[in-house]
């Protein structure tokens, strides 16, 4: 087929799909309208629970079956990488040459890295209290680990961050995960139901029954995942190098 | 008042995505994705979402721009070492 | 005005979608049809925080407000929403790794060149 008549086709279904989504958009409940079946009961679950974020609530209790369901797609999409990005037999590393950083550049990256860091964890540690938790707050942790390769270079980021480490760190939170749903089914009712642990104060860090220890959890594995795919990423970019000839 | 920071917030994602769509070079691409990263966090904190704000504040405008800019390195620095061959 | 406020941020999330679907089928690079991709799934995030929107309602966080004094927005959809951000990004970037070793392994990234390779 031409690249014209694919055009053509093109328009047609996306026009016909535009129809229907707009059709579909009129006989939606009205934006910012007052039902809410759901999200009324899933607030009335939560503070039932004692804890104050319902989101992580959602997240950590009354979804904890699906949100291991999306851990496991990071876990597979991160392993496909490290699959898809090692380094082959007709590969080589060179090494990168030291690259010259302004110095307030370097100053200002060495500055912000702890900080950074610091809120990532934070954020990590208050996700049944503020908004945040595991997801968010792995992101900006690991994000911020990388603000070393702006301050100093990459053989220095290369040193504090041994990939292997992180791959395993990885691999023991997801099973982590797993291990607290097993614990839920042994100890108490079902599959990662949040009846082992007390509930606690409302809005004190250790509230929520099981939800804090599943969003460690989770912050641990999506800052593993982080880190190993840009450390994966960066050695496709800057040092592996395919040999001469082939 | 709330309604029209939200429309303005709507319109300005609208506009960041038909422009992510339009910028044909992957590199300037990644920049444009990641305008659209800040500027759907601004939404989401507006629509009462702080949770999902933060998330996508550090995984748009910071992550994926990020990968992507490391491939189109990777790509360019594969095919200059062809050209070098050759 | 009402009315169009009522479905407006449906309208967009549509359009966002639909957006990233042409980007997606014109692509002349795989790099620029995985951002593509990235604003296709922008445009569900859009519709999913728009279904939940209360009016004159705060966030359900309740570490700062008094249980049950204010309405607040639908918490299940930004759950939903926010773990498909983090989700989304490895799967993206597992997409790129399949663009890397397709350079590598064919030397193009037009998908047209790439389906004459194939013949």
């Amino acid at each position: 087929m031409t690249r014209r008549a694919r055009l053509w086709v093109l328009l047609a279904g996306g026009a016909g799909l535009a129809a229907l989504l707009v059709a579909a958009c009129l006989r939606l409940p009205h934006f910012g309208g007052k039902s809410h079946p759901y999200g009324d009961r899933a607030v009335h679950a939560s503070l039932a629970r004692q804890t104050a974020n319902t989101i992580s609530s959602v997240n950590f209790d009354q979804r904890a079956f699906d949100t291991l369901g999306e851990m496991t797609i990071l876990f597979s999409a991160v392993l496909g990488c490290v699959i898809l990005l090692r380094q082959t037999h007709d590969e080589h590393r060179a090494r990168p040459e030291p690259a010259e950083v302004a110095p307030p550049v370097r100053r200002y990256a060495l500055v912000v890295l702890p900080v950074a860091l610091l809120s990532g964890l934070y954020v990590i540690a208050h996700g049944q209290l503020s908004p945040g938790g595991g997801f968010q707050g792995g992101v900006v942790a690991a994000t911020a680990l990388h603000l070393l390769y702006l301050g100093a270079d990459y053989a220095a980021l290369e040193r504090i961050r041994p990939v292997g480490a992180y791959e395993v760190a990885d691999a023991l939170a997801a099973s982590g995960y797993l291990v607290m749903g097993i614990a839920g089914l042994i100890g108490g009712t079902a599959f990662l139901a949040n009846t082992l642990l007390p509930y606690g104060t409302f809005n004190t860090l250790s509230s929520g029954g099981t939800v804090p220890l599943l969003n460690a959890a989770i912050g641990m594995e999506v800052a593993g995942a982080v880190v190993v795919l840009l450390a994966r990423f960066l050695d496709q970019a800057v040092e592996i190098e395919e040999e001469s000839g082939t | 008042m709330a309604d029209a920071v939200i429309v303005v917030a709507l319109l300005l994602v609208a506009g960041c995505a038909t422009a992510a769509v339009a910028t044909r070079d992957p590199m300037r691409q990644a920049l444009v994705l990641s305008l659209l990263g800040v500027v759907l966090a601004v939404l989401f904190t507006v629509l009462q979402a702080p949770d999902a704000g933060l998330s996508q504040l550090a995984v748009g405008s910071a992550l994926t721009p990020l990968l992507l800019m490391l491939t189109v390195r990777k790509v360019k620095r594969r095919a200059q070492g062809k050209e070098r061959e050759r | 005005m009402r009315a169009v406020m009522d479905v407006l941020p449906y309208l967009v999330a549509a359009w966002v979608f639909l957006a990233g679907c042409y980007g997606l089928a014109t692509s002349r690079n795989l790099i620029h049809a995985v951002g593509c991709l990235s604003v296709c799934q922008v445009g569900t995030y859009v519709l999913l925080l728009s279904v939940g929107y209360r009016d004159g309602a705060t966030a359900p966080v309740f570490s700062d407000v008094k249980p049950g004094s204010r309405p607040v927005v639908d918490p299940v959809v930004q759950a939903l929403t926010l773990t498909d951000v983090v989700v989304g990004a490895t799967v993206t970037a597992l997409l790129l790794a399949l663009v890397i070793q397709v350079a590598k392994r064919h030397g193009t990234l037009d998908p047209d060149e790439l389906s004459e390779l194939r013949g």
